[in-house]
């Protein structure tokens, strides 16, 4: 039957000016114009602005939480309280921010740009997940205003679904929603990826960030709609009475622990994944190395997104899982440590006889090997059944998640942020600045979080604001780190909003960098490239260079205005 | 076959491409649905082992007169849509608008069964509550029942606004039955065709067997 179609020409895309109009020029400077878009750049400028509003909000929540814990009796909230605002920083961090942080934003930008498409595969779709995000963000705010959650992140039953007096329901009713946000994005990329590479972009030809976005995109779309079905599951109990989990009706809390934890393991890779990737790109470009292992590091994404899914018993070592299951569940999270080494091994190979410099993108991605090392060592620990039974519920795991997540992902975020600035706003930044503001973030971590791996190992547990005096040292160290951390935040904020108006304008490729979205002018023009490159070649062919000869992009270069 | 260029949207580009996308990104849906409904299954698994009498009981309970009616009506409609892709990849505007129309018809009637069957249900006092006729674990089954339904009334309800909206477009000419629309929405309704089965099977056979 399709034989007969019409050569058709490609759907609405205007072929209206030559002068090729950059995406921010395109379709206007309205309101309106940015309301209503489709272009997958524009869509991840939307995501960029949501997610760092609810960044700082959760951050503000555990600035006070922070400075509660400066005293060993508290300072100035009740219990209830206390509870509530960890708990809104939790929930608030990992599905406002870090769930959609890279892949929504970046990935949104330039999945299409790097495969050499004119944007994702179901463009409306991709807006509709942004608004399907802030009616989210909507009951998440509600729950908020209205008096918050005091359950954790974690939703645990019976207390989420019973006893709990907080707005349990708008708080799950909000992830919920977030969740099929989530799983629109992760479709709309697996969909792009698998459909609209340019000609000659094979599979092993896909830059990393581009495996580890569609990878997580996989982990997405499989593991979030048990998350949503378990918070459903909640409402159904909290709203309708429907006893799924309540223990006098003969039903088991500690099912919930499994379908909770069957998402929110693999929701881990779905925030270092993305990180991954771009630790990839940015490590080749300023080493002007080749990666090393480019095949291996791509069975190392699968097989973390594989084998994450196998893990989740690990958080349920104190549950009364079966010794058998337990051994299991250990067994399968050391397993999962050796494809993360194994990326760890090939950038530090990667970097070897490199001629590194270290612009500020290199150095949050250097802060992010040397963290996430940390917290993934940190991790073989707790993989470890007798280890974590002695440190469950305490500072350990705390800080070991926060290693990999915050150290890990948001330093990669940054990393992102700062390479890509230039492609994406078309200005330089304060490169001093910059680097400044990357090495502050990483002593600001460390000295938020190290403290908190030592208290937690000595027996302080994790939710408590009032504590037993030995620990004030650490508490009073971890509190003035994260009075440097928001610092290091908020410098960003600083010179990259100052870079937009008075930066220096962005030549298409500053770092000399082989990806495609690189073979295009900065801004991009709406369309993404004048004309669908053809790629020819691996991907961080930067070695001739070394030799004296020019570095090979992906793709023929076309020329900006 | 038509060559109307409204069929092929941005970014695609063919047509042939846009179609083998289409349903490409929809199937990934399904496998993420597949997944939701998963973890409904899996609760029930485990307290179905746990009280295999009660959830006997539980499904005695049901009214498999409605049930059976349902699944009747429901494979019917699921005919009917293959009718509606069969219509589309002949390009016959009316055969497209006519069948999809006719799938949602036979989508809303089972709505109207299954509330004919939550009213009894709520006059039998099968809602998990104070009046409850049933042994405590046998509440579990009814939990299942009212979210498992539940859930797939609603994914029922978006299969008929979807299968109106198509069919009305194509009987205007606002669309053309082509679009490649019509096989998703065909995937996706016979998805949630197949949910139903796999929920008759649970909800109303257990016990049933005279074993
Ligand atoms: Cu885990």
């Amino acid at each position: 039957m399709s034989e007969t179609v019409s050569a058709a020409e490609p759907g609405k895309a205007p072929e209206e000016s030559e002068q090729c109009e950059s995406y921010l020029e395109a379709g206007g400077h309205t309101l309106m114009s940015w309301l209503t878009t489709t272009d997958h750049k524009r869509i991840g400028i939307l995501y960029a602005i949501a997610i760092t509003f609810f960044f700082f909000i959760a951050g503000i929540a555990i600035g006070l939480v922070r400075l509660e814990l400066m005293s060993p009796r508290g300072l100035f909230l009740s219990d209830d309280e206390y509870n509530r605002l960890f708990s809104l920083h939790g929930i608030v961090m990992v599905w406002f921010f870090l769930v959609p942080s890279i892949p929504a934003t970046f990935g949104n930008f330039f999945l299409p740009l790097m495969i050499g498409a004119k944007d994702v595969a179901f463009p409306r779709l991709n807006l509709l997940s942004w608004y399907v995000y802030l009616l989210a963000a909507g009951f998440a705010c509600y729950a908020i205003v209205a008096g918050g959650v005091d359950t954790g992140w974690t939703f645990y039953t019976p207390f989420s679904s019973l006893y709990s007096n907080g707005n349990v329901l708008a708080a799950a009713a909000g992830v919920f929603v977030a969740g099929f946000s989530s799983i629109a994005t992760g479709v709309n990329f697996i969909t792009t990826t698998h459909m609209l590479r340019a000609p000659g972009m094979t599979w092993f030809r896909l830059p990393l960030f581009v495996w580890a976005i569609y990878a997580t995109s996989v982990v997405i779309v499989l593991a979030t709609p048990i998350l949503a079905m378990s918070l459903l599951l909640i409402i159904a109990e909290r709203l309708f009475g429907l006893p799924v989990f309540n223990p006098n009706d003969g039903g088991d809390p500690i099912l919930f622990q499994h379908l909770f934890w069957f998402y929110s393991h693999p929701a881990v890779y779905i925030m270092i994944l993305p990180a991954m990737g771009v630790i990839s790109e940015v490590f080749t470009c300023f080493a002007r190395r080749h990666i090393f292992g480019y095949a291996m590091m791509i069975y190392a994404i699968l097989g973390i997104a594989v084998i994450g899914f196998f893990v989740w018993g690990h958080h349920m070592f104190v549950s009364g899982e079966s010794q058998f299951a337990n051994l299991m569940f250990s067994l399968l999270s050391f397993l999962v440590a050796v494809p993360s080494a194994i990326k760890v091994f090939n950038w530090t190979a990667t970097l070897y006889r490199g001629s590194i410099s270290f612009e500020a993108p290199m150095v949050y991605a250097m802060g992010f090997v040397g963290l996430f090392t940390m917290g993934g060592l940190t991790g073989l620990f707790l993989a470890s059944i007798p280890i974590d039974v002695h440190v469950t519920d305490t500072y350990f795991v705390v800080a070991h998640f926060h290693y990999i997540m915050v150290g890990g992902s948001v330093s990669a975020f940054f990393a992102a942020l700062h390479f890509w600035w230039p492609k994406i706003t078309g200005k330089l930044y304060s490169e001093a600045w910059a680097r400044f503001a990357a090495v502050i973030m990483f002593l600001g971590f460390n000295s938020t979080f190290l403290p908190q791996y030592i208290m937690g190992y000595t027996g302080m547990p994790r939710r408590y604001h009032v504590y037993p005096p030995e620990f004030q040292a650490y508490h009073v160290l971890s509190s003035m780190g994260a009075l440097v951390l928001l610092t290091a935040y908020m410098l960003p904020l600083v010179y990259l909003t100052w870079s937009l108006f008075h930066g220096k304008k962005a030549p298409a490729n500053p770092w000399r960098a082989t990806g495609l979205e690189w073979q295009t002018p900065s801004p991009p023009p709406e369309y993404n490239f004048e004309e669908i490159p053809r790629v020819d070649t691996l991907p961080y062919e930067y070695h001739p260079e070394n030799q004296g000869g020019p570095f090979r992009p992906q793709g023929k270069v076309i020329g900006g205005k | 076959m038509s060559d109307d260029p409204s069929v092929v949207q941005f970014p695609w580009p063919t047509v042939a491409r846009q179609r083998e996308g289409v349903a490409f990104g929809m199937w990934t849906f399904l496998g993420s649905e597949i997944l939701f409904f998963g973890g409904l299954l899996l609760t029930y698994a485990v307290y179905r082992t746990l009280y295999p009498q009660a959830f006997n009981s539980g499904s005695a309970a049901t009214d498999i007169f409605y049930g059976t009616i349902n699944t009747a009506l429901l494979l019917t409609s699921s005919f009917i849509m293959t009718m509606a892709l069969r219509g589309s990849e002949s390009g016959s505007r009316g055969v497209v608008a006519a069948c999809m129309l006719t799938t949602a018809a036979f989508g809303l009637a089972f709505l109207a069964v299954k509330g004919l069957e939550y009213a009894e249900d709520i006059d039998k006092h099968l809602v998990p509550g104070p009046h409850f006729p049933l042994h405590p674990p046998a509440r579990l089954f009814f939990a299942f029942y009212w979210v498992a339904t539940g859930v797939h009334a609603i994914h029922l309800l978006v299969g008929i606004l979807v299968a109106v909206f198509l069919g009305i477009r194509v009987a205007l000419r606002q669309m053309a039955p082509e679009s490649t629309a019509i096989e998703a929405a065909s995937l996706y309704w016979h998805f949630v065709d197949s949910v139903w089965i796999v929920l008759y099977a649970l909800i109303y056979l257990p016990g049933r067997s005279g074993a």
